[in-house]
């Protein structure tokens, strides 16, 4: 059986798919599942210093596809996580670099020693696509409530089809409760509404995340930052749990602070 | 925009504008039917039509509606032209 093959994927480019990417693996590594990520963004790697690895790359994703590294060489281990790991992408070279084949071999080589594979998709929907996307058992899609986002999920979600790799999931990301009450913001429902996919999990907008990146440490691991709550509870249902999704009206008074300390989450 | 300033400009929430940008724009990234496609076909429509019937040629609508994000039909609106009783 072996791991799940996990994409995260966008077409829009700067809507969280590496943020995403690190969360998740940390909240699930964090739960005790064995998880690999991989950055298939060649040419443009970010998901090392997401999570704060940069330091410790030797070999990357090329070295392995053209056989001058080892899988395990290549595999940098994450340093609060020992379940955790990171193969991250090339920087020198471009997305041609890559097969969909040659991806789909590394996955099989790397399931039956994990629970999990998640595979840090590039924008667009050319190679580097096709290359994420290649060896997936589940598309994630990550979307803004924002036109251009959701446009180019909806042509991310036909593409994903077409593959016969559907259907896929979204993670709306970046919300801002306040902005959807005024109505100067596409709600949960209405994303819905226009793209008709099943919903994985909603992301509040968070400083946290910021702050995360400029330490190299994923929020998922911060208990006290919403979003992070928000991407445990994703880490929870790609492992089958039903967990309600979060109530984003909430605020995040002393009160309901209070409440978190003994009831963890939404 | 503030709750005051949309109510005296009659305003809809931005958020509806977007969604029902989304929903046009959309339905031709699905169709792969271009505006400048979607007048031609009527320009046809009104041609084959006007073939057999009058019609009010200035007041043909067509458009790609969506019940829903699943389903989307082709919906002409082609009005006729009052035409006097007929005598016998």
């Amino acid at each position: 059986m072996g791991a799940q093959v996990i994409t995260v994927t966008s077409g829009k480019g700067g809507v969280g798919k590496t943020t995403a990417t690190a969360n998740i693996a940390a909240a699930l590594a964090q739960d005790g599942a064995k998880v690999v990520c991989i950055d298939a963004d060649i040419g443009l790697r970010n998901l090392d210093v997401v999570m704060g690895l940069e330091n410790r790359i030797v070999y990357d994703l090329v070295h392995i596809v053209e056989g001058s590294a080892r899988l395990r060489q290549a595999m940098i281990k994450d340093k609060r996580l020992p379940e955790l790991y990171l193969i991250p992408a090339a920087q020198t070279r471009d997305k041609s670099a890559v097969s969909p084949s040659d991806m789909i071999r590394i996955c099989d080589e790397l399931r039956p020693d994990f629970d999990f594979v998640l595979i840090d998709s590039p924008a667009g929907i050319e190679r580097g696509f096709r290359n994420a996307i290649a060896p997936a058992n589940k598309v994630v899609i990550i979307t803004n409530p924002e036109v251009s986002a959701v446009r180019d999920a909806d042509r991310i979600i036909g593409l994903v089809e077409s593959e016969q790799k559907g259907p896929a999931m979204l993670i709306l990301n970046r919300i801002k409760p306040e902005m959807i009450k005024r109505g100067d913001m596409l709600s949960i429902d209405d994303v819905l509404d226009v793209l008709a996919i099943d919903l994985l999990g909603i992301v509040p907008e968070d400083e946290q995340i910021v702050i995360g990146s400029n330490r190299g440490t994923p929020v998922a691991l911060d208990e006290k930052s919403r979003a992070g709550q928000a991407f445990r509870n994703i880490a929870k249902r790609l492992r089958g749990e039903n967990v309600p999704f979060m109530d984003l009206d909430k605020q995040d008074g002393f009160f309901s602070r209070l409440g978190k300390m003994i009831r963890p989450g939404g | 925009m503030n709750f005051f300033s949309r109510l005296a400009g009659r305003q809809p929430p931005s958020k509806q504008v977007a969604k029902d940008r989304l929903k046009l724009v959309l339905i031709h990234d699905r169709t792969d039917i271009s505006p400048a496609v979607m007048e031609q076909l009527k320009d046809e429509i009104i041609a084959v039509i006007s073939k057999h019937m009058d019609i009010d040629r200035d007041g043909v609508k067509i458009k790609i509606s969506d019940e829903s994000a699943t389903e989307s039909r082709l919906v002409a609106d082609i009005p006729l032209l009052k035409t006097p009783r007929r005598r016998r």
